[in-house]
């Protein structure tokens, strides 16, 4: 199923690109995970990070989740900055609210789900719709109804999250983070705390999501079928670089560089 | 406010009250880890009906104010005619320590708990009698986990003995206070004490953290 | 032996005064101090050093001086400025300053041992930051912190019979009363202590009360289920030494930078499935 129907370009409805990524450079410490980052995701693309662990794959993810502070250099996204913006030469940290109002066209969706124990399935998806884009209760628990239906869950509404299996618990946090309607989605592993056996209702899922849906996509996985199945494009990250990228047949089966070819075979 | 010459005149007052304040936690911190350690381990020998009412009143002794423990044993001593004075420093130490080795016997108990069932198992192993077992092997190992718990209810137990106040006992407050009755320098009396107790509470409180961050990286 | 149970029965009213004076103070102590430690505790995990400082700074300054010394300040001094407490005001004030400090302490260590996860969640949905707070971290930070302030508040309980210094008639000061009445310092200090132990344990009920609600509300089994209490027992010893060093940490003044909270006595009643 190479995604040929829905082309980035076709999907994209403005000029400026959902995500751009400007020198962007991120430490821990003395530790340098990204350097001299430069890329850019265009509407309605869906992009794969594949590399070593440690490479700077999920931090991307992070920083675009606004989870880590850049370092340097900057963030767009569609066109805008996110965190800190270039004022007359200066960098300067955008606003926390402003941020925050442009984290709202962006979810994710975490390794470890992180749904809130202390809420029921419904009130954890409508959580965020009611208090931060102030729709209705009644509204909210509509559509978090539908986004149920639709990741196969409609009878779980009333559970506590503690109750439902790894596989469940993160196809309603999938449902939460696309109650937002976001613009851009963040996988960061999403099936790497599941048993085996409950990774393809997950996967099932996500490739519903991105056959129908012009969703920005952001992913990290070692699902390389489902990476090579659902994603236009393929960066190989090495020592917080882009190593290579490309469409995913390119990159799965004619690598340029040795150690993207060592890394494949090690997870292939 | 604030007069210096009081807070002078207080504090050479003030530091002979805090002597038995001193004394009060040390001799009753030794009874209390002495008196905890023994709560913690000979009940582990003994029938099960003698177990629990050991801990019933463990439970008894830790759930009830120490104020009242202290007038009570203070006043039954008092009871008894004939019987030669007992100082009221002493029965505070003897009551303070019984009181805090109902929690020290907790920390032991904890600690010995949390040394590996693989060391029981190597010991037996050896064909090592239990005693020595005990002394040798677990003892040793829980010491070292329990040391830092113990220094903090030393601690809570110095922050305690102004409850001697209770039984008359001239320590650090009941000076202050005293001294506050006959001059009205209430301020300079009490703010001193409270210095004091900061002054000797919180350095030793952040000893014992580095300590158990020490103990902790073994 | 007949005359003391006369004697108690024509003073019960009297002593029933005393214990309502007690119960006052450990409610409405309890309930200043679990206010004070949520500012002080929220202070203290606040990003802002404007916050965070001063209140480590009250913590430590609570904690470090005596309760005594604070309800005898409160006394005898705070009128010297001109502020005249009533008594009962005082010994509130105090238990409600020194407990609530080191129940700051609690807050502050459970507010950070809620996992990470949950912040970053929180922030994915854009939630406000009082939103997160109180919506997502504060109830899981209830859950883990409730066992570690039960325990304080017995403290308190136990703090309360302070009070009889500042004229205050509770139930210590009618113990001694009956003391006299009786002339059996014995039999007058077992009716007292055997109060004060039920008191406990009432209060060691409302608080386990409390807690089963606050897990079951996190989607937890009710902690009182057999398998329950079994896998408690488990990870209790598994936990022991940890927990009971953090638990003096809490009843001593030890700065900072414990994941948690815990709780020194587990279960101080048995016969309740903790303890035995």
């Amino acid at each position: 199923m190479p995604p040929t129907e829905n082309t980035p370009t076709t999907a994209s409805a403005s000029s400026s690109p959902a995500i751009e990524f400007t020198d962007v450079e991120k430490s821990f410490g003395p530790t340098t995970v990204l350097k001299n980052l430069n890329f850019t995701v265009a509407p309605g693309e869906r992009v794969t990070l594949i590399g070593p662990s440690g490479s700077g794959k999920t931090t991307i993810l992070r920083l675009v989740m606004t989870l880590e502070e850049l370092t340097d250099g900057y963030i767009f996204v569609d066109g805008q900055p996110l965190t800190f913006e270039n004022r007359g030469g200066k960098r300067v940290e955008l606003p926390k609210k402003r941020t925050r109002e442009m984290t709202t066209r962006i979810g994710m969706v975490f390794q470890q789900f992180n749904l809130f124990p202390n809420m029921t399935v419904l009130e954890n998806i409508i959580e965020a719709p009611v208090h931060v884009l102030g729709k209705s209760k009644a509204e909210a628990s509509k559509e978090a109804k539908e986004l149920l239906e639709r990741v196969g869950l409609a009878d779980k509404a009333d559970a506590h999250p503690t109750r439902l299996s790894g596989g469940q618990q993160q196809r309603v946090a999938i449902a939460r983070a696309l109650a937002m309607s976001p613009e851009i989605l963040l996988l960061d592993e999403v099936t790497s705390a599941l048993d085996p056996e409950l990774v393809g209702d997950v996967l099932g899922v996500l490739r519903d999501i991105a056959e129908t849906t012009d969703i920005t996509m952001l992913l990290v996985t070692h699902e390389m079928q489902f990476a090579r199945d659902v994603s236009h494009r393929v960066m190989m990250f090495d020592g917080g670089q882009v190593l290579e990228e490309g469409p995913p047949d390119q990159i799965f089966n004619n690598p340029q560089h040795e150690r993207t070819r060592s890394f494949l075979s090690s997870v292939l | 406010m604030w007069n210096w010459e009081f807070a002078v005149e207080a504090l050479p007052i003030l530091l002979r009250g805090f002597v038995n304040t001193l004394i009060a936690t040390v001799v009753g911190t030794v009874i209390a880890a002495i008196l905890g350690l023994i709560l913690a381990v000979a009940i582990r020998g003994l029938p099960r009906w003698i177990n629990w009412l050991v801990r019933l009143l463990v439970a008894f002794v830790r759930n009830t104010p120490l104020v009242v423990q202290l007038l009570f044993v203070y006043y039954a001593f008092s009871d008894i005619p004939g019987l030669v004075d007992v100082p009221a420093l002493v029965i505070g130490f003897i009551v303070i320590g019984i009181h805090y080795s109902t929690y020290m016997s907790e920390s032991y108990r904890a600690g010995i708990d949390s040394v590996p069932p693989g060391q029981f198992e190597a010991a037996t192993a050896l064909s090592l009698p239990p005693v020595r077992t005990f002394t040798a092997i677990v003892l040793p190992q829980a010491l070292r986990a329990t040391i830092p718990s113990l220094g903090n209810y030393a601690v809570a137990m110095f922050k305690d003995t102004p409850f001697l106040f209770a039984i008359s006992v001239v320590e650090l407050v009941t000076a202050a206070k005293n001294f506050g009755g006959s001059t009205f320098a209430y301020t300079e009396a009490f703010t001193l004490a409270g210095i004091i107790f900061l002054a000797a509470s919180y350095p030793t409180s952040l000893l014992i953290q580095r300590l158990d961050r020490r103990l902790a990286t073994y | 032996m007949n005359d003391n149970v006369t004697t108690l029965l024509n003073f019960l009213p009297q002593l029933w005064e005393g214990v309502q004076t007690t119960i006052i103070l450990t409610v409405a102590g309890s309930i200043g101090a679990v206010l004070i430690a949520i500012i002080l505790g929220l202070s203290m995990t606040s990003p802002s050093a404007w916050l965070r400082v001063p209140a480590r700074i009250i913590v430590e300054f609570f904690r470090g001086t005596s309760l005594l010394v604070q309800l005898f300040w409160l006394f005898f001094v705070l009128p010297l400025f001109g502020f005249d407490l009533d008594p009962m005001a005082c010994g509130i004030g105090a238990l409600a300053l020194n407990y609530g400090a080191y129940c700051a302490e609690v807050v502050r260590s459970s507010i950070k041992t809620v996992a990470p996860g949950q912040w970053e969640a929180a922030i994915a949905l854009s939630l406000s930051p009082t939103r997160r707070m109180i919506r997502v971290i504060f109830p899981q930070a209830w859950a883990l912190m409730i066992p570690s302030i039960a325990t304080l508040l017995i403290q308190l309980l136990k703090g309360t019979a302070v009070v009889s210094f500042i004229t205050l008639s509770d139930l210590t000061d009618k113990t001694t009363q009956l003391r006299q009445s009786t002339g059996d310092t014995m039999f007058a200090f077992s009716v007292s202590l055997i109060i004060y132990f039920a008191l406990a344990w009432l209060l060691q009920e409302l608080m386990n009360f409390l807690e089963r609600r606050a897990a079951s509300a996190l989607g937890r089994r009710r902690p009182n289920s057999r398998t329950d209490r079994r896998e408690a027992r488990r990870l209790a010893r598994a936990d022991a030494v940890r927990r009971d060093r953090l638990a003096s940490h809490a009843a001593a003044n030890e700065g900072a930078n414990h994941s948690t909270g815990a709780d020194p006595t587990k279960n101080p009643f048995p016969g309740q499935g903790g303890g035995l």
